[in-house]
């Protein structure tokens, strides 16, 4: 016997509540902002959507958004390949893989404003332990708060340093639980190493691997606090990332509606890019 | 295709072992002829994926030899052996096709492109997965897996050995008799000697010309199913094939005679030895209840279909007989016959009795 009624609603409506005070309410405001111009009082002007139509014009947005599509893209060609390498050449079993594993932890258990603090100071010409060995020792000149240049490899130094471990941890959980018979198996079909990366380890890293590349895609298309603490944007704009020029606009210069409009932009395409690489990177299971 | 020897072969996981009780395989000497179908049973932990492991090239033993057609591959890996082998799990090559998966082996040998083509063909047909070829490997069910996994053994036309690693733990029942008669007709067309491990006794008895039994670490048996069956050089082989298995029972022994629960039994032949355990043992086929032999009560009566197994007390040893047609109720009084020609003595494990056609070992 089957009954029909509406009772399963009130069993959805705790998380719809959450939902809307996490996400939606929040976002809601932000949607608010970004169609009115408001000089303070809770005063409000219908703007309609010509601040969308400013930010997109604007070579300032134009420019921000470039550096954060070159921030990211250098980050995950380093980070993946580099976290491949490393879970694969981590021991399977015995003392040195709890050794490793909380090795490759710690970077990540790092707040993230400690870890641009702890880089800046790493990196002083003067006094840092890096900066001063490049410097004077092997007589390099380093300064990333002249130079573009050592601002921009000391960034991705320092996230690739901090996050490559998060890209090792999921391939090597994908790694371990590997049964053996799969080697055992390619040994006996003569198979190269290569082809064995390729065939066996490659397709059941895959899993994690497309989580990996997804969290690691978000969290430096959205980084903020560590090049802020380290750079501050500088020198000039070379290292203001769409994040930092989004607070420069919205705190700095106090314009809450191109601010509003620029988040929801800088939303729109995380969640484009974000889309796209799920689906072209688990297109191929379907079939 | 080659003749199998494995010299004084031994096998222990420690680094370094003290005791016979250290080591998973204890002293193996076996020949494997060529193009035969052998199967290796016993309990698990018995040490019979050890020796598989062994002989595939996964492991180097401890100790010993192996040799294909005389000529040693101790010291050989896997890839150089030229040797096939299917694991218990069915290890496919999951973004492959089948046809792929299949090319492999031939593929990473560098065997010409046609040849390669000819052959998949070839065995492709053989397994029936000829329409399954251009799906990829990852959305085929665990049976037809495991078919791949053969095929990916079978492909080489020049392999020494196939080896079969439990291979239908995991298939659903009503497809094990198929791939199970598939395995066979395929080894009376390819002729390659094939080795099939097991602890399913039904499995090995179908498949296999030879069947070795092997317990703790050691080869307790070798013969045919029906040798196994008919005349079990030790207990355990008696005991573990067959079902219900061979009824082993404490018996004295003295100046060649043979009691059990006081009663003087007739045996196959002449007794051989002296001291040691002695216990007698015969199958519940060759049990019969009429009205004379040993009196016994009825303790438990299973209808298993055609037949039905009869469990009696001779005092208090539990006997199995295998009836045909009416049996006898719980609790009545029954008399006991065994066929003496199936009834033999064992001592400490072994067969010991001697006849004019066998001679015990």
């Amino acid at each position: 016997m089957k009954t029909e009624n509406q009772k399963a609603w009130f069993f959805v409506l705790p998380v719809l509540l959450l939902v809307a005070f996490n996400a939606l309410i929040p976002i809601m405001t932000v949607v608010n902002y970004s169609v009115q111009e408001t000089f303070g009082d809770n005063l409000f002007f219908w703007e309609g959507l010509s601040w969308f139509e400013q930010i997109l014009r604007s070579d300032r947005f134009h420019d921000a958004l470039g550096r954060q599509f070159l921030f990211t893209f250098l980050i995950l060609i380093i980070e993946v390949p580099l976290g491949i390498i490393i879970a694969l050449s981590m021991p399977k079993k015995g003392i040195w893989v709890p050794v490793c594993l909380v090795t490759m932890a710690l970077p990540m258990l790092i707040p993230w404003n400690v870890v641009g603090a702890m880089w800046n100071i790493f990196t002083l010409p003067d006094i840092g332990l890096l900066g001063y060995f490049i410097n004077n020792t092997l007589g390099i000149e380093y300064n990333m708060t002249r130079s573009p240049v050592a601002a921009w490899v000391t960034i991705i130094v320092m996230d690739v340093w901090h996050w490559t471990s998060l890209v090792v941890l999921l391939s090597y959980a994908g790694l371990v639980s590997i049964p053996d018979a799969y080697y055992q198996a390619a040994k006996i079909d003569g198979a190269s190493p290569w082809k064995v990366f390729r065939y066996i380890q490659l397709p059941k890293m895959k899993t994690v691997l497309t989580i990996a590349i997804l969290l690691r895609f978000m969290d430096s298309f959205n980084i903020y606090t560590e090049p802020f603490v380290l750079t501050g944007g500088g020198p000039g704009n070379s290292t203001t990332l769409l994040s930092i020029d989004l607070v420069k606009i919205a705190l700095g210069q106090f314009d809450l509606g191109p601010a509003a409009a620029m988040s929801l932009i800088y939303f729109a395409i995380t969640l484009l890019v974000s889309w796209l690489f799920y689906t072209l990177m688990t297109k191929d299971d379907a079939k | 295709m080659a003749k199998i020897t494995l010299k004084n072969l031994r096998h222990s996981y420690l680094p370094s072992p003290k005791g016979a009780e250290d080591y998973a395989l204890k002293e193996i000497d076996l020949d494997w002829q060529d193009g035969g179908a052998y199967a290796l049973l016993g309990p698990s932990g018995c040490g019979k994926s050890t020796l598989l492991n062994i002989i595939s090239g996964l492991l180097t033993p401890s100790e010993g030899r192996i040799l294909f057609d005389d000529v040693d591959v101790t010291d050989l890996p896997p890839d150089q052996r030229n040797i096939a082998q299917v694991f218990q799990f069915p290890v496919i090559y999951d973004t492959m096709t089948v046809r792929d998966n299949l090319a492999f082996p031939l593929r990473n040998r560098g065997v010409a492109e046609a040849r390669i083509t000819e052959r998949v063909a070839e065995i492709a047909a053989m397994l029936e997965v000829v329409e399954l070829l251009d799906i990829r490997a990852s959305h085929l069910s665990p049976d037809n897996k495991q078919k791949i996994s053969m095929g990916r053994g079978l492909v080489r036309d020049d392999v020494n050995v196939v080896m079969f690693d439990e291979p239908l733990t995991v298939i659903d029942p009503h497809l094990k008799w198929k791939l199970r008669s598939k395995l066979k007709e395929l080894h009376q067309r390819v002729k390659a000697t094939m080795i099939y491990v097991t602890h399913d006794q039904t499995e090995a008895l179908t498949f296999a010309d030879q069947v070795v039994v092997m317990q703790d670490g050691e080869v307790v048996q070798i013969g045919t199913p029906v040798e196994l069956f008919e005349r079990p050089q030790h207990t355990f082989v008696g005991h573990f094939i067959g079902s219900p298995g061979m009824n082993v029972l404490d018996a004295t022994e003295a100046g060649g005679r043979v009691s059990f629960e006081g009663q003087e039994i007739a045996v196959e032949g002449k007794v051989t030895g002296q001291g040691g355990a002695t216990q007698v043992g015969i199958r519940p086929e060759f049990v019969s209840i009429g009205a004379t032999g040993l009196p016994a009560r009825v303790r438990k009566v299973s209808d298993i279909g055609r037949h039905s197994v009869v469990e009696a007390m001779v005092g208090d040893t539990p006997v199995k007989a295998v009836i045909d047609g009416e049996a006898p109720g719980q609790g009545d009084a029954v008399h006991l016959a065994f066929r003496p020609d199936q009834t033999r003595l064992y001592r400490d494990g072994w067969l010991s009795i001697e006849t004019d056609g066998a001679v015990a070992s």
